[in-house]
């Protein structure tokens, strides 16, 4: 070959992604110590940890096999249906708020102020945890399934209203125009020429939000807002894990059960 | 150097690609391997490297015996033969640097692979080759930035850094361009002159497989039904290779009778 | 030419329905039996209505009682944030590692057999279908309340998520440059390297990224069972009714959910 090494350059260093190379070594020090600091942040002990791992095993066997007395039993069902329920209202009453959310916060309907406060919903209602909305619920309507309706129905407006939004920010304005251009009035427009274009889709984000909330029934009553939730906790503190694993396997079920429906109603439909 | 004998090739399918072929590569000569799609060119040069597991017969790279290798000296087997894909298959995410540094991978340890700590004997050498495939000063972008030519002298260099005894090549222009087609055959050509090795060049234009060849092979239905040099391949060669023995002109004779028959 | 008469005659159809009669009577029975389940669903949960007459009252109530937000328990907070980044950190950066080899097992270029693409596929949905407060009950009665259970109760949790991602992500791989990187000599492990990782890596920086994003929010909420962050200054808190406080919590932890949503979105797009 007609190579002479000594005459050509052999160094070569890969370029890097970052401005150059001390500032990844910077940029991955930093990542490094925050995670180390992290870590000695939450205190681990080994020792602990090993305990742990030994209560495992015994938790473990003290779960095996899932049991429950007749009454536990009837507790259950009672429970898994009122999650059943709720996840329905939520869904229906979130779907229902969030339409008119949905076209505030669409750039190509509202007009500027109305679209930053429709973003803003969407923002707040996004953020929290249904974990935390449900948390404040239950101190504003008490104990019971209607707090868990109420957390559910808020965060599907943020999910509903922000994908809805995009939904209708990307319609076919030539649609709009053509019903407008018959003289069609506002209401109208929106009859004829949006409403066509989205509703498969809204079709769609309902089934996988009910999905969603199906799941997230499950576990409000960890605070109080209603649903199989309650049980389980009661379960943990009393020490039952027999019924506790119960219950989780049957929490799992459902869920699974949501998920595959679901996917299965929105390929029918789409 | 390479020498093929009685290979088959049988796919889970009961496809029988290869039909117990025999074939000899050797000296600096260039052979290409021409024939219909679906002849069995690309499995007879994938089976040579054992991308493509042969079912019987023996392949020979000088002493080496390559179907019965165990995976280590299939791995130092492979070293010797380099490769050129049909489309181009470089790492796209990759540096052009990286994407011809790897045809070094077989003489490191995985640990320098694992940190690209490349020997810089190695480096030098791709700079250099990099220069005669016309890519200076490209090492540092992304292979994916590259045009599609650029990418296939990429993928030339990789084949031409490993030091190779030979060089496979699968239908290296099927995914560019006429014009560019020629530049890398030239090229390739140009660079297996000068290092002084065999090609087997697996091409389905049968014009640049006559310009650039010093020998052709003919493939039909997993057979080798013609071979001989490039001007040898004359109108009759084409038609066993390609219709089965039928002369363009009967074949066209028998197409109207039979349409003919049709319409009665 | 056509004549006028097909635009005014009787005969050509004057009538037209979206629907035939058929169809609208399906469609009549799918909205009543919506309707149906509703109003079942709404009867058979008990509510006590002087709850919801009430509620409007009650929410402007509590909204009165938490203006303004306490400033002064701010720098009370910053202890538990602090904590709750760090539980998302650790928890996703754990989960990534268990995460690997599962991901590598639920695809299905690289599973080894059947039975371990079975067993990936398995560990993919149930980590998936169990909900992180559950994960968190979990391991509060294994390791004692505090971080470390909310730490697990996130890795376990974002197992499924990560790996069913990463999965996806390799069994998109082009096979070609992997087949080339073997062509020239390359051990397994290097054709991993050159060939595997570069065409996964982008998928992976996004869905580590994303998945953090996730568990921001997560890691708010696990303290309500002992696991650590800001939870349990929250529910400590609604229980004292320091409704300023619990205010100055719901903005903090606003910031950063909003934060980490801009990080995660910002390195996304970065390797895309």
């Amino acid at each position: 070959m007609a190579t002479q090494p000594g005459s050509v350059d052999g160094n070569w260093e890969r370029p890097t992604a970052f401005y150059n190379r001390t500032t990844k070594y910077v940029v991955y020090a930093l990542i490094t110590g925050f995670v180390l600091y992290s870590f000695w942040n939450i205190r681990v002990s080994p020792d602990r940890f090993l305990r742990g791992l030994g209560g495992g095993v015994t938790l473990v066997s003290n779960m095996l096999p899932p049991a429950a007395t007749p009454m536990q039993f009837d507790l259950m069902v009672q429970g898994i249906v009122e999650s059943i329920l709720m996840s329905i209202i939520a869904t229906t009453l979130g779907i229902v708020v969030s339409a008119p959310v949905a076209f505030m916060a669409a750039n190509n309907l509202a007009p500027r102020p109305i679209y930053l406060v429709g973003r803003s919903i969407i923002a707040v209602t996004r953020s929290f945890h249904e974990l935390i909305v449900a948390i404040v619920m239950v101190k504003a309507v008490g104990f019971g399934p209607l707090a868990g309706v109420l957390a559910l129905a808020f965060k599907t407006v943020g999910f509903f209203a922000k994908l809805l939004s995009e939904e209708i920010e990307d319609i076919d304005t030539g649609q709009m125009d053509a019903i407008e251009a018959v003289g069609g009035s506002r209401m109208q427009v929106y009859l004829y020429s949006v409403l066509p274009q989205i509703i498969p889709r809204i079709i769609g984000l309902s089934i996988y939000r009910l999905d969603i909330n199906l799941r997230h029934s499950t576990v409000v009553g960890i605070v109080g807002a209603g649903g199989i939730g309650i049980t389980l906790l009661n379960s943990f503190q009393k020490y039952d894990y027999q019924y506790s694993s119960l219950i989780i396997l049957v929490i799992v079920g459902i869920v699974m059960i949501g998920e595959a429906a679901s996917a299965y109603a929105r390929r029918r439909v789409q | 150097m390479l020498h093929v004998k009685d290979v088959e090739k049988v796919y889970d399918s009961g496809d029988r690609a290869l039909k117990g072929l025999s074939m000899d590569v050797s000296g600096n000569e260039i052979v290409s391997i021409i024939g219909p799609s679906g002849a069995g060119k690309s499995t007879l040069i994938r089976c040579i490297n054992r991308l493509t597991e042969p079912t019987a017969g023996e392949i020979w790279l000088d002493d080496t015996e390559i179907t019965g290798l165990s995976g280590s000296q299939l791995r130092e087997t492979r070293r010797d033969m380099g490769m050129i894909h049909q489309e181009f298959n470089l790492v796209e995410r990759l540096t052009v640097m990286e994407n011809v540094l790897s045809g070094r991978l077989g003489y490191m340890s995985t640990w320098d692979a694992f940190r690209r700590n490349f020997d810089s004997e190695d480096i030098a050498t791709a700079r250099e080759v990099l220069r005669r495939v016309g890519l200076e000063g490209v090492e540092n972008d992304r292979a994916d930035e590259l045009s599609g030519g650029q990418r296939q002298r990429v993928g030339i260099a990789r084949a031409v850094i490993q030091r190779p005894k030979i060089l496979l090549v699968d239908e290296p222009t099927s995914a560019l361009d006429p014009e560019t087609s020629v530049e890398v055959m030239d090229l390739l050509t140009e660079i297996a002159r000068e290092d002084d090795i065999p090609v087997l060049i697996n091409i389905h234009e049968v014009d640049l497989a006559t310009e650039y060849a010093d020998r052709v092979v003919g493939l039909s239905d997993g057979e080798l039904v013609f071979e001989g040099a490039a001007d040898e391949l004359d109108e009759r060669a084409q038609d066993i290779i390609y219709r089965g023995g039928e002369s363009r002109a009967e074949r066209d004779a028998a197409k109207a009778e039979r349409t003919q028959h049709a319409g009665e | 030419m056509a004549s006028k008469s097909e635009f005014s005659g009787a005969d050509s159809g004057a009538e037209w329905e979206r629907f035939d009669t058929r169809q609208r009577l399906i469609r009549y029975f799918l909205t009543l039996g919506v309707l149906v389940i509703l109003a079942a669903a709404w009867r058979s949960m008990d509510i006590n209505y002087g709850y919801v007459a009430s509620a409007p009252n009650e929410v402007m109530d509590l909204l009165t009682r938490m203006y303004p937000p306490n400033v002064i328990y701010t720098s009370e907070i910053v202890g538990p944030l602090l904590e709750t980044i760090n539980i998302s950190i650790l928890g996703t950066a754990l989960a990534i590692v268990m995460a690997l080899p599962v991901a590598f097992l639920s695809a299905s270029n690289t599973t080894p057999n059947r039975w371990t693409y079975l067993f990936g596929k398995f560990i993919v949905s149930f980590t998936r279908s169990v909900n992180v407060i559950i994960w968190a009950l979990i391991f509060v009665v294994l390791f004692g309340p505090g971080a470390l259970a909310g730490v697990l109760a996130i890795a376990v949790r974002s197992v499924g998520f990560t790996a069913k991602l990463l999965g996806e992500a390799i069994e998109e791989i082009d096979r070609g440059p992997v087949e080339a990187i073997s062509a020239t000599g390359a051990s397994t492990f290097q054709m991993f390297i050159y060939g595997i990782i570069p065409q996964i890596k982008p998928a992976f920086i996004s869905v580590a990224t994303f998945r953090w994003d996730i568990n921001v929010r997560a890691s708010t909420i696990i303290g309500f069972v002992g696991a650590g962050g800001i939870g349990v200054a929250l529910q400590t808190n609604i229980n004292y009714f320091k409704w300023d406080a619990v205010l100055t919590i719901l903005i903090a932890i606003l910031g950063i959910v909003l934060v980490s949503e801009g990080i995660s979105a910002y390195l996304r797009g970065k390797v895309s």
